[in-house]
């Protein structure tokens, strides 16, 4: 009991430091900065930022931490490890390159905006080219942040945060994925560019949706996205994350961190569609997504996650609850589609350190082509967590036989009173089931894209209903031609 | 409608059909009879196109189309409808669902756009009054936990929504008990008309005394060993089937 409370003042832990107060000691250049990660390059970003001296030192700690750490090769992904010296840290906020017009677009992109139905001048806005047009989105943007003002709700990038609500960061920041986490977390709070920051008042719900898609004028999503949600007592929020069109990057490495906190008796609803380049048939090119994202929950307070993704060329992501709270609520819902050579090892902990505390998994896994996907799932329910249930599911759908699966529950129960329940399929599709619906006059890939759907079904209805459909549209698209 | 000519499929090296010639004409009601494992279901599969079965040899036609040059889909499309005998689970998909996805892709085809959801939801009704489906059925993933009786009903549902030219129903009254197969008869019947036919595949006399064939047919070991009318069926039921079984493996070898 002693020991668990320890370790849970030291998740807990603010990771701030006043310890090391640096002046700069170098001046470069504004756009340029050189290759590669030093407490100099960090003191840039810092100081490009504008930032507050906390947030400098804050960077400066975490830098010093990642310096020591090891990067994690646990996780069932083989990938080339990144030279860390190879990278550019700073680029000036647009970090697309600017097409003329959208012929320059590679074409399966196009290909595939055209198949999703995005209009035009969205295919411009969201692959980069220069449109002079006032967009919808930049209006609908702008009414929609003085109605949220009106309920106090704020909404903004984090860089926009640290300068303007500096009391609310530098208290919450780092409080549920400390720096010194992983490897990754320690590299993004190091070095991260920018993110959304968002606060719900006590009692407040969230009218709509709050969506990256509409401040997404304002910074491109970054490498290295940093994402802090703060619902305070008895609010509710619904955010998504992410936009169902395919997003290329130059950026091969993605480190996200993104961290929730729901005060007692708040509700975070946090729905995320990925989509990041995968890499061509062979595995060239593609994203690698590396991503912390965890939530604590106070007193009767509930975070659910729902994620569907379907990008990356090597994905390890594990949202994450920590059910500090009794009575607090954490689920997991997914569906991760791996095709071609993809790979992703991903999944989520469930840390139950509340009575009665609830938590509750649905992780779907689709795998087509050579790709291997894995789920790896942490239920740790602590000695004080009486009365503490979890439920998880864990299927994986394989479409042909050069892919695979492979589930790594890992369940921890340290009291008497309560309950784990787990669940694992694996199946495939079978020439049975698309031979009865081309019978019934479907085609072999719809019939695929309805059998898929109809496996996802339970994470699909947790998504809001537009994010659901698009959500499907991508499913198929993502899965094209994987059945002969 | 329907001109079968020596029709010869082989499954893993082993021919199952042995030459099978069938004509079937508009308006008429065929029934298919015959013991277990005499190819029935193979004949139905092969008509419906299912690659699991190798056609060797012969044609099907139907209307103007060889069959054989089709995919499952485009026959389906061209208005074959197969009741099958096991009909397969879809987990996650509910019938309206699904059925809006046929109906859908067989419009798209021919150069209509989705039909109207009201309209196809009346249709939905109307054809759940027929088969006496309860409420809530529609919103029911495909035929998961369905008892054998409500797959079969879940078929005969979907042959109604589609409005096949040729139905063949594969042993859809096993499963079901005396009541739910005169409904299904009924429902049978009434979709019945001068320009579709439809092919009735069972092993037990009784469903045709709700449905009457036109023709019956004995299918054994892979060949049609004798046709004839209604009658045939009561002459089955009465002496079995070994009569003339003998009489074929003496002229076929058994
Ligand atoms: N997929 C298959 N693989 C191997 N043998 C099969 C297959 N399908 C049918 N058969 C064989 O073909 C014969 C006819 O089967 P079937 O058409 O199902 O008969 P029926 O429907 O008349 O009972 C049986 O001997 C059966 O074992
Ligand atoms: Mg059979």
């Amino acid at each position: 009991m002693k020991k668990e409370e320890l370790s849970e003042d030291e998740l807990l832990e603010k990771v701030t430091s006043t310890e090391y107060k640096y002046g700069f000691t170098t001046n470069i250049d504004s756009d340029t900065i050189p290759k590669g990660l030093s407490e100099d390059v960090v003191r840039i970003i810092s100081k490009k930022k504008e930032e507050p001296n906390w947030m400098l030192e804050y960077r400066l700690k975490a830098y010093r931490t990642w310096l020591e750490m090891k990067e994690p090769d646990w996780a069932n992904v083989n990938y080339p490890k990144p030279n860390y010296q190879d990278i550019i840290y700073y680029s000036a906020p647009k970090q697309k390159k600017k097409l003329d017009s959208l012929d320059d677009l590679d074409p399966e992109l196009k290909k595939t905006f055209d198949k999703l139905g995005i209009s035009l001048n969205e295919q411009k806005r969201l692959s980069g080219v220069a449109v002079d047009i006032v967009m919808d989105s930049v209006s609908v943007a702008t009414s929609f942040k003085s109605k949220l003002a009106d309920l106090g709700i704020i909404f903004c990038s984090i860089s926009e945060a640290i300068k303007e609500h500096p009391e609310l960061v530098q208290k919450y920041l780092g409080t549920v994925v400390p720096a010194r986490d992983n490897f990754f977390s320690a590299l993004n709070a190091a070095v991260f560019s920018d993110g959304s920051f968002c606060y719900i008042p006590k009692g407040s719900r969230c009218p709509m949706e709050l969506s990256t898609y509409f401040r997404i004028n304002e910074a491109g999503t970054g490498q290295f996205e940093r994402t802090l949600l703060i619902a305070d007592e008895g609010s509710y929020v619904s955010y998504l994350e992410g936009c169902t069109a395919p997003q290329r990057d130059e950026n091969q490495l993605h480190a996200a961190v993104v961290e929730l906190i729901a005060m007692d008796n708040a509700e975070i609803k946090y729905s995320t569609v990925q989509t990041w380049y995968p890499g061509n048939k062979d595995g060239v090119g593609g994203v690698f997504n590396f991503v912390t994202k965890r939530g604590i929950c106070h007193k009767k307070a509930k975070i659910s996650w729902t994620q569907v993704e379907t990008g990356s060329a090597v994905t390890w992501k594990y949202p994450s609850c920590i059910l500090k709270g009794d009575h607090s609520i954490g689920e997991f819902f997914s569906v991760a589609v791996t095709n071609n050579l993809q790979q992703a090892d991903t999944g989520t902990k469930m840390i139950h350190l509340g009575k009665n505390s609830k938590s509750t998994i649905i992780a779907k896994g689709i795998c087509a082509g050579k790709s291997n996907g894995s789920y790896r799932g942490l239920v740790q329910i602590s000695k004080g967590a009486k009365n503490s249930r979890n439920f998880s599911q864990c299927d994986s759908l394989l479409m042909g036989d050069s892919c695979g699966s492979h589930t790594f529950p890992y369940i921890e129960v340290k009291n008497s009173s309560s309950q784990v329940e787990h669940e694992a399929t694996t199946s495939k599709i079978g020439e049975d089931q698309i031979f009865y619906c081309n019978q019934r006059g479907i085609g072999t890939e719809e019939a695929i894209a309805l059998i898929v759907n109809g496996y996802c079904k339970d994470v699909l209805n947790q998504l809001p209903m537009e994010f659901a459909v698009e959500a499907q549209k991508l499913l198929e698209i993502s899965l094209e031609g994987s059945v002969g | 409608m329907l001109k079968i000519e020596n029709l010869k499929a082989v499954v893993d090296g082993v021919e199952i059909l042995k030459g099978i010639n069938l004509s079937v004409n508009s308006g008429e009601v065929h029934a298919i009879m015959g013991p277990n494992g005499s190819g029935k279901s193979t004949l139905s599969s092969v008509i419906a196109g299912d690659e699991t079965y190798e056609v060797s040899s012969g044609s099907i036609l139907f209307d103007d189309d060889d069959l054989l040059d089709l995919d499952p889909d485009q026959r389906a499309h061209k208005g074959v409808f197969l009741s099958f005998q096991y009909p397969v689970e879809i987990p996650g998909i509910s019938v309206s669902n699904f059925i809006k996805a046929a109906i859908t892709e067989k419009r798209k085809v021919l150069g209509l756009d989705p039909m109207p959801a009201k309209d196809l939801l009346w249709k939905m009704r109307e054809k759940m009054d027929l088969l006496n489906m309860k409420p809530g059925y529609l919103s029911r993933n495909m035929n998961e936990g369905f008892s054998g009786g409500e797959k079969k009903r879940n078929e005969i549902f979907q042959m109604a929504m589609l409005e096949p030219k040729l139905a063949i129903l594969d042993e859809t009254d096993s499963g079901l008990d005396i009541d739910a197969l005169k409904v299904v008869a009924n429902g049978v019947n009434k979709l019945k008309n001068s320009n579709n036919a439809t092919i009735v595949i069972t092993h037990y006399q009784r469903l045709l005394d709700y449905i009457v064939p036109d023709y019956v047919h004995v299918l054994h070991n892979g060949r049609i060993i004798k046709s004839g009318g209604k009658e045939l069926a009561h002459q089955l039921e009465e002496k079995g089937y070994d009569w003339i079984t003998k009489l074929a493996d003496e002229k076929w070898g058994s």
